[in-house]
């Protein structure tokens, strides 16, 4: 069975959610005080995103094999390195140790 | 306690460190270059969630036109999830829109950005998801709208071919751990995360609080509750604001 109910209205209430804010505020500048919590907002959600992709719900997807990886992006995003580099070196050192008989 | 001018999420635009780097570069092409990068892991992504729909019965055409219409991952496989474990209607929207619910303040932080009357703000608001907000924010609660809607527009069409590859083809999903795509968001957000890390010391303990409590959050509620809940720790700067001012 085709949920077109579901798709119809996860559709509308996710779009709703998005234009809610710019459609309220329209051109408004934030007070700010929400400027400080927005200011905060992109390290709070980078730090969660990466906890959530790497452990999935009830910590089931957590996986070794991607630490290596990870581990060489963060230290040459530290020396500055361009971020495309910094994410192909991951992505191929963690097909790399993934490659690894028993791994 | 000092903090860069760009404020604590991301490097200043004119900083000569990190000039020329994807993060700190600003406009249509940087977002489209961006967004290129992201779309691979987007692709990959997609077609899971083709191959997954496609296993519960549902129909090719619907499942294109959900990638098409919602875009976004976590509130269509939570949907998805629902139903096929018996949920009805009201459970898989309320589910998605849970997810989605970090949306509605990262959307109006950028209602300054956008252009045009409500209607034309409401559309521009629909590039606003995850990767492309944290790469357009500029700081002080400024936003390069062009980078944002230039990420999300290269990205889109990956997710949407991605599903319906998925949905027809009966590929398999292999591919995506063997190769490491599974890694690019992940590394994508790190590499962000480190810049903003070396913003301030504020930033550092907001980044370690909010990963505290997404790794609490994740292990009893789901993805999107708990990215949620990071939001929680972005008030601690208000907090450490106030006090700072009562000083």
């Amino acid at each position: 069975m085709i949920p077109w109910s579901v798709i119809v209205s996860v559709a509308v209430v996710s779009a709703t959610i998005k234009a809610a804010g710019p459609v309220v505020l329209r051109g408004r500048t934030l007070p700010p005080k929400a400027i400080a919590v927005v200011d905060a907002l992109a390290p709070a959600l980078l730090a969660g995103l990466i906890i959530v992709e790497l452990a999935g719900y009830q910590w089931r997807q957590v996986d070794w094999t991607v630490i290596p990886g990870l581990a060489c992006a963060g230290a040459l995003q530290f020396v500055k390195a361009p971020v495309l580099i910094s994410i192909l070196s991951a992505v191929i050192i963690t097909s790399a140790v993934r490659g690894i008989p028993g791994a | 306690m000092t903090e860069r001018p760009g404020g604590l999420g991301t490097a200043p635009a004119g900083d000569p460190q990190s000039r020329g780097s994807d993060a700190t570069s600003r406009g249509w092409r940087a977002g489209l270059r961006i967004g290129t990068t992201l779309a691979a892991s987007s692709f990959a992504l997609a077609i899971s969630f083709g191959v997954e729909a496609r296993a519960h019965g549902w129909s090719p055409v619907a499942i294109v036109l959900f990638s098409l219409l919602v875009f976004s991952g976590s509130a269509q496989f939570s949907a998805l999830t629902v139903l096929a474990g018996g949920g009805g209607t009201l459970s898989a929207v309320g589910s998605a829109a849970l997810i989605n619910a970090r949306y509605l303040p990262m959307a109006a932080a950028a209602a300054g950005s956008f252009r045009g009357g409500r209607w034309r703000r409401g559309l521009e608001a629909q590039a606003v998801v995850d990767g492309s907000w944290i790469s357009a924010y500029l700081g002080d609660g400024r936003f390069d709208r062009e980078k944002m809607i230039g990420a999300t527009a290269a990205q889109w069409p990956a997710w949407v071919v991605g599903t319906a590859l998925g949905a027809t083809l009966h590929l398999s999903t292999t591919f995506i751990d063997r190769w490491g795509l599974d890694v690019i968001f992940p590394a994508y957000f790190l590499a962000l995360l480190v810049d903003a890390l070396r913003s301030s010391a504020r930033a550092r303990l907001i980044a370690t609080t909010s990963a505290l409590i997404a790794a609490s959050v994740v292990f009893v509620a789901p993805t999107g509750i708990a990215l949620l809940s990071c939001s929680a720790a972005a008030l601690l700067n208000l907090l450490l604001r106030n006090v700072k001012d009562t000083a």
